[in-house]
């Protein structure tokens, strides 16, 4: 069972660079197995450095939605009025496509790496955000009446009890944060083009379209997946281990 | 040392929880609100806890009382020790001596040995004396109990009601519940409460004297009768 996953893609690729051979498919419409790993070959130095920028630029991004969305769900889980005053804009945000901010962004930011990580930041902070605010509201009724009881003050109710709490709730977010910040990171770069910080994974892949390189943006899509698969792998990693603890 | 001067409570859907209650608890009684669900006793508990305000009435104390309070879930935190649940309410207040009042509060529920326990790890009756060990180790005057043992098993139920008795120590305890053996067994005075609207019935006092184990005396058996017969309908 445990090998099922990698039994099924050993078997498509056979099937993929099979079918690629027998119909004689143009590597510029359909590469197959084979041709992709030759350009992922001639071009790696490139194509792993692209990969580190794309995926500093989605960690930076995952990093800056924790501090924003458990700062921000604080203040709106403590206070009425920040409450008020902060969730009409953080759903305004959410509900924006990045692809309509992202050029705005790269226009205003003079530094492009900076304004990558803002777009990356936009589009991964609402999950932490919104779980984490929920998660804090959700203590059970009668341990917050306890806290009353013994006349807690809002911070000792927010550290001791509303904190631990919603810890279940941010971890799910977090990793939905995860792939996100990944899917912005690239969104950005696309917009971006050249004008950005030309290095990205996802530039490589604009580039390589331009240019025909078929087999060149096949591996560069493979690295963002592979990207993806071990930012998920590390994060449901964490939940599993603070659940046994928190959940 | 409580003076409950006709009491009431209505939810904002119209509801009356609780019509026009007055009772006064002397300091060391232990006294049982007893009625169905509906009843507003445990309505009654909150606004002595001072949990929730009464729309009429008022709840005077003599002198301000130290509080605990046991809910009907043991409401511990899954993430925290025994110890560290017992000794949270040390924390909020920010009492002295912490760690050592945690530790013979768990040892007086008989839980000496399961400080690093986790809730999880425990069964339904010790999690609930981890629940009465937390009231306990804040040494309130007075202890107010909503319904503690009504999720427990028979066996877990008589072990721990056993136990209160000794845990009482002069304390006041009111304690609500909707079964007449518990009342019988445990209260020096049981208070009848009745459903829409939620209101006092009647307060009858216990003849039952203290014993080994009061349920085999024949005073506990006259005293079921008794607030059976006060609940038939004339």
């Amino acid at each position: 069972m445990k090998f099922a996953p990698a039994l099924l893609g050993v078997l498509a690729i056979l099937v993929w660079e099979g079918a690629v051979r027998f119909w004689h498919v143009p590597s510029y419409l359909v590469p197959g197995p084979v041709a992709i790993g030759a350009a992922f070959l001639a071009d790696a130095p490139l194509l792993l450095r692209s990969l580190v920028a794309t995926l500093t630029v989605a960690l930076l991004a995952l990093l800056t939605s924790c501090v924003l969305g458990l700062t921000l769900a604080g203040a709106i889980a403590t206070s009425r009025w920040a409450r008020a005053a902060i969730l009409p804009w953080a759903i305004v945000l959410q509900v924006t496509p990045i692809v309509a901010i992202a050029p705005l962004i790269i226009v205003w930011l003079d530094d492009p790496f900076a304004s990558l990580v803002v777009c990356a930041t936009i589009v991964a902070f609402f999950p932490i955000f919104s779980n984490t605010a929920a998660g804090l509201a959700a203590a059970a009724p009668e341990l917050q009446d306890l806290f009353r009881l013994h006349r807690a003050t809002r911070w000792q109710t927010l550290w001791l009890l509303r904190l631990p709490a919603a810890i279940p709730a941010f971890l799910s977010g977090l990793r939905i944060s995860g792939g996100l910040a990944l899917v912005g990171a690239v969104v950005a770069e696309f917009v971006a083009g050249s004008g950005g910080f030309a290095s990205g994974l996802a530039f490589r892949i604009v580039e390589a379209g331009y240019r025909l390189q078929v087999p060149r943006m096949f591996a560069a899509l493979v690295l963002l997946s592979l990207a993806g698969i071990v930012i998920d792998t590390v994060l449901a990693g964490a939940q599993a281990r603070l659940m046994r603890r928190f959940g | 040392m409580l003076t409950l001067h006709g009491v009431g409570r209505r939810y904002p859907n119209g509801t009356v929880a609780l019509a026009g209650a007055s009772l006064s608890v002397g300091a060391g009684e232990f006294v049982a609100l007893l009625g169905p669900s509906g009843c507003g006793k445990s309505t009654l508990l909150r606004l002595i806890a001072g949990l929730d305000r009464p729309d009429q009435g008022s709840v005077t104390w003599d002198t301000p009382p130290r509080l605990g309070f046991v809910f009907q879930d043991p409401t511990l935190l899954p993430w925290a020790t025994a110890l560290e649940n017992v000794r949270l309410p040390l924390r909020l207040s920010s009492t002295p001596g912490q760690q050592q009042r945690a530790t013979e509060a768990l040892a007086q529920v008989g839980l000496a040995g399961f400080e690093t326990a986790r809730p999880r790890e425990l069964s339904g009756g010790m999690r609930m004396r981890v629940s009465i060990a937390r009231a306990l180790a804040t040494e309130p005057t007075v202890l107010l109990m909503d319904e503690p043992f009504a999720a427990l098993d028979e066996f877990t139920r008589h072990a721990l009601q056993h136990d209160l008795r000794a845990q009482q120590a002069g304390r006041t305890i009111i304690f609500v519940t909707h079964s007449i053996y518990e009342a019988a067994y445990l209260a020096s005075r049981v208070v009848l409460m009745s459903a829409r609207p939620g209101r006092i019935v009647t307060t009858l006092a216990s003849p039952v004297a203290h014993g080994p184990d009061r349920r085999l005396s024949a005073e506990y058996t006259a005293f079921v009768a008794a607030i059976t017969h006060a609940l038939s309908p004339a």
